[in-house]
């Protein structure tokens, strides 16, 4: 199927759950991930979708149920944002150390207070160490695709892990876009059945979650972090075949005009998109300016990164939340990190855009990347970053 | 005891689905209980246990007392966690996937796990309509972390977060009472246990299981360490509970009350606090303080039981004949 269709982002994103055949969705409302669970619950209403819907009272609820069902060997989805995600945190790290593959759309948003509903990264940010496998999308067809793309891996046997799909609020999940589809038989070639590693079965008793002493604690957490480390062969071999499946070909990292940039932008997210409009309007103009964009997040791709970030003597590294207090902003202090071995190191211009909602224009791009260009590539001073936009 | 070994497996299942060699204290009354529901129920079980002590001392890696699929997510979500299980087995039977077969889900928790914590988890399960059984352990406050109060500890307590001092009695609210906000929530099946009346306890944990949707049972889980009482008096002082008025042994089938002991005259309250070290700082006129009120609750309960065999003898004077058991619906996964 290649015809493109014009749909809402989260109606394709509800499309792609029921191409899943998943069995259950457990879900709480919240702004904006409510056209998402509203549809998934029409599909299920008309027999489209053949599972149960869990109209939990809380996203603790939801994150509780959909761990439970998981358990019990059952495809399991929800969606949630913001302060949602935030109810869910306790349960998030359970999940991950339980090994169970449940797969989840965060439609981000800023956390309150003030309330806001509008978009930014705060949400998962805060939620960063939860253990799940961490993907951003920039458009329509990455959402719809990535819903496949994570059960695949998530299900993997050498995997089994949750995994999260960070879709900008609003901004992307209530745009309507070109999607293309797939039908049930290509679904059906690239996502086998649930097989879960181990399940509740009173054939075959087994104790999930218990509880470890100091002497086996550890052990536990290695071979978890391991587990998410060793995921990524699963993540590029999913994203290959897929690409031979439909064409589509997705990274952990990607660049757009990047060769021998002079500075490098990096962006995660629905800004992407806008991004590289102000890269190709730079370019025209003989600016030696660059794109880089991170779609996988957890496992973190370093040496992908490192690669993609090459030679540039400035990198912009763009945040969309603020780790408080911290020496740098989260998406900042990554690539710190990374590029603290680098010879030369590189200058990081650390720009936190976006919050709450805050319009982004390509302007806004044309104006950091210019700044940067002006400044020389001596590495400025510890955890300074700039609030773009921000009224002093 | 040869009559015993005779007559006892065939009214209770022989095999043990929970271990002897788990860590509970001396003297556990909630060990006693869970033992006693794992039989009654049997091996056709999924069994989610909220935080707490029956989870810590029965599951300690690498080791477990459970011949059962047992989970532990959480403390506040057993409930939640319960709902996705049954969720999932619906669907994957209805889909095929797995084989058609009754299989209970069960969670059980504490009574901090149930009636503060885990109390909204609870209520949305059961609204929900969840064809599951919730089990509340309930020993009168957070033992595991070490006899802090609850909304579940009686009046008068001593616990560590209530102590009694110049200015105190030691807890001052009155005990929650969830089984009736359970029957608010008009679920089929409600009832009170105590491992103390095993025969009453089975009876009542077979008819939950058996009931279509979700099914709440509170249990008394005497608890020596926190109660400051004598281990070998765990069970008889589950009987002085029920005596006493206390913890009155009832059920609420379809919104039917039937009180399942009633002594006539209640038991003088002193015979179950005075064992009890938590309650030794109560004066006399404390105790009176505490019995009016047992009795007015107790009285309340009669008055229920007997609107209920009111309109029993009005159904069966217009139909001729008792008002049948609700009971299970055939196929379960039917949607």
């Amino acid at each position: 199927m290649s015809k493109r269709v014009g749909m809402e982002v989260s109606i394709a994103v509800s499309e792609a759950v029921k191409l899943a055949d998943v069995d259950i969705v457990a879900a709480y409302p919240i702004t904006p991930q409510t056209h998402i669970v509203e549809h998934l619950s029409e599909l299920v209403a008309d027999g489209d979708l053949d599972a149960e819907f869990v109209c939990v009272e809380s996203e603790h609820s939801a994150m509780s149920a959909v761990v439970g069902s998981s358990a019990a060997g059952a495809r399991s989805f929800t969606a949630t944002a913001s302060q949602g995600l935030a109810l869910m945190h306790e349960i998030l790290f359970i999940a991950s150390s339980m090994r169970l593959p449940i797969v989840m759309v965060v439609a981000n948003r800023a956390l309150s207070s003030p309330l806001s509903i509008w978009n930014d990264h705060s949400d998962i940010m805060a939620s960063r160490d939860c253990g799940w496998i961490q993907y951003f999308v920039e458009n329509g067809q990455e959402s719809f695709d990535h819903v496949l793309i994570a059960f695949r891996v998530a299900e993997d046997p050498a995997v089994s892990l949750p995994a999260i799909i960070n879709l900008d609020g609003f901004v992307l999940s209530h745009v309507i876009e070109p999607h293309i589809l797939l039908d049930e038989e290509e679904v059906a070639r690239y996502l086998p059945p649930f097989r879960p590693v181990s399940r509740l079965d009173p054939d075959h008793p087994v104790t999930m979650g218990d509880f470890a002493t100091p002497e086996f604690y550890l052990e536990v957490k290695k071979a978890q972090e391991a587990a998410l480390r060793d995921s990524r062969a699963v993540i590029d071999r999913g994203w290959k075949e897929f690409a031979e499946l439909t064409g589509r070909q997705y990274q952990a990292v990607e660049t757009y005009k990047a060769d021998g940039a002079e500075v490098l932008l990096l962006a995660m997210g629905a800004l992407g998109e806008t991004a590289s409009v102000a890269i190709d309007r730079m370019r025209e103009r003989g600016l030696s300016v660059g794109l880089v964009k991170l779609r996988l997040w957890r496992p973190f791709p370093a040496e992908d990164l490192r690669q993609a970030l090459g030679d540039a003597r400035k990198i912009v590294v763009l945040d969309r939340a603020i780790s408080f207090g911290a020496a740098t902003n989260p998406v900042a202090a990554e690539v710190a990190g990374l590029l603290y071995d680098a010879e030369p190191r590189p200058r990081i211009f650390n720009m936190v855009i976006g919050l709450g909602g805050r319009d982004v224009r390509v302007e806004d791009f044309e104006a950091i990347l210019e700044k940067a260009l002006g400044e020389d590539s001596a590495p400025g001073p510890v955890g300074e970053y700039e609030l773009i936009g921000v009224r002093e | 005891m040869e009559n015993f070994n005779v007559f006892v497996p065939r009214l209770l299942d022989a095999r043990e689905y929970f271990s002897a060699g788990h860590r509970a204290c001396q003297g556990c009354g909630e060990t006693v209980a869970i033992r006693q529901i794992l039989k009654a129920v049997g091996r056709n079980m999924i069994l989610v246990n909220a935080t707490g002590c029956s989870e810590i001392f029965s599951s300690p890696f690498p080791q477990t007392a459970w011949h059962i699929p047992w989970i532990h997510v959480a403390f506040e979500n057993s409930a939640a966690v319960a709902s996705g299980v049954e969720a999932a087995l619906k669907t994957l039977e209805r889909k095929g996937r797995l084989p058609k077969r009754e299989i209970c889900v069960m969670a059980i928790a504490g009574d901090g796990a149930t009636a503060d914590i885990g109390f909204q988890a609870l209520s949305g399960a059961m609204e929900r309509g969840h064809n599951m059984v919730y089990v509340c352990l309930d020993n009168e406050a957070y033992m595991n972390t070490g006899i802090q109060r609850s909304s579940s500890t009686p009046f008068g307590a001593m616990t560590t977060t209530s102590p009694p001092g110049r200015l105190s009695k030691g807890q001052k609210t009155w005990k929650k009472n969830l089984p009736e906000i359970m029957a608010a929530h008009d679920i089929p099946y409600v009832a009170t246990l105590s491992p103390s009346y095993p025969f009453d306890l089975v009876r009542k944990v077979k008819r939950a299981v058996e009931v279509e949707g979700p099914a709440y049972l509170h249990v008394l889980a005497v608890c020596p360490t926190g109660w400051r009482s004598p281990t070998a008096e765990t069970i008889r002082l589950g009987r002085l509970a029920a005596e006493s008025g206390v913890f009155p042994l009832y059920e609420v089938d379809h919104g039917r009350y039937t009180i399942n002991l009633d002594p006539g005259e209640l038991r003088p309250l002193k015979d179950y606090l005075g064992i009890q070290g938590r309650f030794r700082h109560l004066k006399p006129e404390d105790l009176e303080y505490i019995e009016e009120r047992v009795q007015a609750n107790f009285e309340k309960l009669r008055g229920k039981a007997r609107m209920t065999a009111r309109e029993d003898r009005k159904d069966r004077k217009k139909t001729g004949r008792p008002r049948p058991r609700q009971v299970k619906k055939a196929a379960r996964s039917k949607k």
